[in-house]
């Protein structure tokens, strides 16, 4: 009785999933102030099997973590693509003194590396985790930098603003205010000469491994890829273990970019973090302000005038068009055009850039949108420059990459049949955008939960079904026409009136509580878990990072190709290193 | 300066005609001393060097994007002569520092410096490369490449556009059309001293500092142990400090670049020892 009536229920209604959940598994369950569903940690693996069986709750979106001064939250945004439906906030609590809950990886395996950030940000241990080593910093590094009470070497004050920067009326650069004159701590007593360095993945070394001896003895070796190589597009590792030239497993570590994003974060005020915004994936920086904006702008509950909405679209849609663009020429790049397509996609992406230049003042780094609204209003030259670009140009830029590269050759050998991702995986793996479309599951935020005012465009949600690298090089060229569809729209549409909505004030106030903000960003869904606790800076900042949770599926991707498959696999995943480390 | 008939005799012009030869000798031969000619050398040099400046293709972050759109079309870096992106150290010439340096990639960076043959140089790009730049204050940021390796030139901007990229590279070639082998340190006697590569442990640990990290943690146990006699939290700590004098990397003992440490300097101490205490 209780499982026909399962199928009815819907996740985002929080009261009906928590009675069904508390007629199965008796007290398993509470609600919060926040609405979402706290799970005791007994129960947690059978409420989160129920979920996603008979709830369809199949997509782990985000695994994140909070530290309150009297207990660890992990907190879990499931969403249901086959139903198209969300999200439901599933939680676990973890006492201060040993943090242990249960890990989600037989599940959700999209939650593996996730659960390993939480680990190595927080000290959260996971139970049943298949790999729990630290995934940003090195293994051996002192201390879980998430935590309320960690301290970095640079450390002036809890929150900015800082009482002063300059005491008793003069400067004092941080090299000055530390011990080692460098931003470094060690614990009290440290003695070097004790110490014995971890050496596991942080150097690049080739290990020998005689593993296996048969009748032809073929070794298996360890290969370490990066961070410093031409293809990984930018500092990113793999540990390939090889049995002659076939891929056995392939481990991806990251971290050489980690800069400490949430943890900045959450020291700065909250407009503070818009800038910063713009170096996660740093392609696309409209569409990451977008994200973050739409996040704070829900807790605030402030209201964006049309044109503001509009220009958003606009700028997000182009940031699509020149994501897209890069990605492409890159995996040309990758699979041996070396630099030629890339020059062409570059060309394109140029003149989307002068745009941004002229509407943000910077080329990359735009720091465009505001909670309520945007910075600036369009320049007098900006639309018609746009017109000329969204109907003269781009159509036919994108037909002519299509003409010259997708019946190539070398694209079909290299691309169809390689990396296949079948669709009930690409789910699993929480992957996202042109990654889990290009396995025919057609999966888009802008389609499943209109955000800003896309609810207004008429586009398709474009898929392939193979999976593979191909079809995601398709499906990112079929988005781009769309993208262009859109622009047609969106600036024929375009109001009159004012771009900042809400009240004026020095400083933003965000009302306490908990927002989930999520934006289809060229890569795919790109998310903002922002808590606040009423003050002036957020109480915990969260990314959830598409390019980072992408990789949790690269080693399966891999298997069973060749090396020089990986570069081209890694390629058609589009990765951007600062939104992988943060 | 004799005029006869209006034509100007050429040996009418001198008086002397030792000094004719000399002149003659001058026309048809190259005198010139030992300073000019190295001017001379290092004029050729400098020009070739500086014309085919090759880079290494070493990306990594923000920066790195601008400093493809420098190579594309628009920018057009081979103007300069300075395309030929390398992926090999041992090939470049020269390393744009692209980005911001994590603690976890400064050993690689270090490394890679190190590999590369001389003459090299490096470009610091951006705020991070420079100084450490918006992350600065985060835990696992390094403040600035220069706290490592030597940079050449600093190009501000975050991103630097790649105009600003293009001036730090014409700022480089000026740079080396200053150079001289009288002076250039590559053609020094002595061996070239390598960049020290810093080591992983709790932080990161630039091995310059060892003496004084030890130092510090001597002076920090005996104060705990005059103090109150109690435990410390490595309490086997005075044993092993004796037993194990080498730093160990996988059990294999290494040294901090085979020199003896320098003897730490007693205001170094003291300075150590009143930030601590403050």
């Amino acid at each position: 009785m209780v499982i026909a009536e399962a199928t009815t229920v819907k996740l985002s209604e929080i009261d009906a999933v928590l009675k069904q959940v508390n007629a199965l598994f008796p007290n398993a369950a509470t609600k919060d102030t926040n609405g979402s569903l706290v799970v005791a940690n007994d129960k947690l693996v059978d409420v989160a099997n129920y979920l996603k069986d008979d709830l369809a709750a199949d997509y782990c979106s985000s695994v994140t973590s909070v530290d309150y001064p009297d207990r660890f939250e992990v907190v879990y945004h499931l969403y249901s693509v086959s139903k198209q439906e969300g999200p439901l906030v599933m939680k676990a609590h973890a006492d201060k003194g040993n943090p242990i809950v249960p890990s989600m990886v037989s599940v959700w395996a999209g939650a593996n590396l996730q659960e390993r950030e939480v680990y190595d940000m927080m000290g959260i241990r996971f139970a049943g985790h298949p790999n729990l080593k630290r995934v940003l910093m090195w293994e051996g590094f002192e201390g879980y930098p998430l935590r309320k009470d960690y301290k970095e070497p640079y450390y002036e004050e809890e929150k900015k603003p800082y009482d002063s920067r300059h005491p008793g009326g003069h400067h004092q650069r941080a090299e000055e205010r530390v011990p080692w004159g460098k931003n470094v701590q060690y614990p009290a007593g440290f003695d070097p000469d004790e110490m014995t360095v971890i050496k596991t993945e942080n150097l690049p070394l080739v290990d020998a491994l005689d593993l296996r001896a048969g009748r032809f003895k073929t070794d298996r070796f360890i290969v370490n890829m990066g961070p410093q190589h031409p293809s990984t597009h930018g500092v990113f590792q793999m540990r390939i273990t090889l049995d002659g030239e076939t891929i056995v497993d392939l481990e991806p570590v990251m971290g050489y970019l980690h800069r400490n994003h949430e943890k900045i974060g959450e020291r700065n005020m909250w407009l503070m973090n818009m800038p910063f915004t713009d170096r996660l994936d740093y392609i696309c920086s409209m569409g990451n302000n977008l994200g973050y904006a739409l996040a704070v702008e829900k807790l605030m509950g402030v209201e964006v005038p049309e044109r503001a909405q509009y220009i958003r679209v606009i700028m997000a849609e182009l940031t699509r068009i020149a994501n897209h663009f890069w990605a492409i020429g890159f995996l040309l790049n990758d699979l041996g055009a070396f630099f030629t397509p890339s020059l062409y996609a570059i060309e394109e992406r140029e003149l989307i850039l002068d745009l941004f230049e002229m509407t943000a003042g910077s080329r990359m780094m735009c720091n465009y949108m505001r909670f309520g609204g945007i910075a600036a209003d369009l320049p007098e030259e900006f639309l018609p420059l746009c017109h000329d670009l969204v109907y003269n140009r781009m159509n036919r830029k994108i037909d002519e990459m299509d003409t010259y590269l997708s019946q190539n050759e070398i694209v079909l050998a290299r691309g169809k049949g390689i990396g296949i991702l079948p669709p009930d995986m690409a789910i699993n793996y929480s992957t996202a955008g042109p990654v889990l479309r290009g396995s025919g599951v057609p999966y888009d935020v802008r389609r499943a939960q209109p955000y800003s005012i896309y609810d207004r465009f008429d586009f398709k949600v474009c898929t392939r079904s193979e999976g593979d690298v191909y079809a995601r090089y398709a499906v990112r060229l079929d988005e781009m026409r769309e993208s262009v569809n859109i622009l047609k729209q969106a600036m024929n549409q375009l109001p009159a009136g004012p771009i900042m909505g809400g009240r004026k004030a020095w400083q933003i106030r965000v009302p306490k509580g908990e927002a989930y903000g999520r934006v289809e960003n060229p890569k795919g869904e790109l998310g903002f878990f922002v808590v606040s606790d009423g003050s002036a800076n957020p109480y915990r900042y969260h990314v959830r990072a598409t390019s980072y949770i992408n990789l949790n599926v690269l080693g399966e991707l891999c298997k069973g190709h060749t090396v020089a498959d990986v570069v081209a696999i890694l390629g058609s995943i589009d990765i951007v290193l600062g939104e992988v480390d943060r | 300066m004799a005029e006869t008939n209006g034509h100007t005799s050429p040996i009418s012009l001198i008086d002397d005609e030792d000094q004719f030869i000399i002149e003659q000798v001058k026309q048809s031969v190259l005198v010139t001393t030992v300073d000019k000619l190295i001017d001379l050398v290092d004029n050729i040099n400098n020009w070739g060097r500086r014309s085919s400046l090759w880079p290494m293709q070493f990306g990594l972050a923000c920066c790195a994007i601008e400093m493809i759109c420098t190579a594309a079309s628009r920018y057009d870096i081979s103007r300069f002569g300075a395309e030929l992106f390398r992926p090999s150290p041992r090939q470049a010439d020269f390393m744009i520092v692209s980005g911001t340096v994590t603690k976890k990639m400064v050993p690689q960076i270090v490394r890679l410096y190190n590999q590369m043959p001389e003459p090299k140089y490096v470009i610091s790009m951006g705020a991070c490369a420079t100084g450490g730049g918006p992350f600065k204050e985060g835990y696992n940021v390094v403040s600035g490449i220069d706290k490592y390796i030597p940079v050449d030139v600093y190009v501000p901007g975050c991103p630097p556009t790649p105009q600003a990229l293009l001036h730090g590279l014409m700022t480089l070639q000026a740079k080396i059309d200053n150079e001289s082998i009288r002076t250039a340190r590559w053609y020094r006697s002595g061996e070239v001293e390598e960049a020290p590569i810093p080591i992983l442990g709790p932080d990161i640990i630039d091995v310059r500092q060892i003496p004084d990290i030890r130092a510090e943690a001597m002076r920090v146990r005996a104060a705990t142990q005059t103090v109150g006699g109690t435990a410390t939290d490595r309490p086997d700590s005075t044993s092993t400090a004796t037993a194990a004098k080498t730093l160990k990397v996988d059990g294999h003992a290494v040294s901090p670049k085979g020199k003896t440490a320098p003897p730490l300097s007693a205001e170094r101490l003291a300075q150590v020892k009143s930030l601590k205490k403050t």
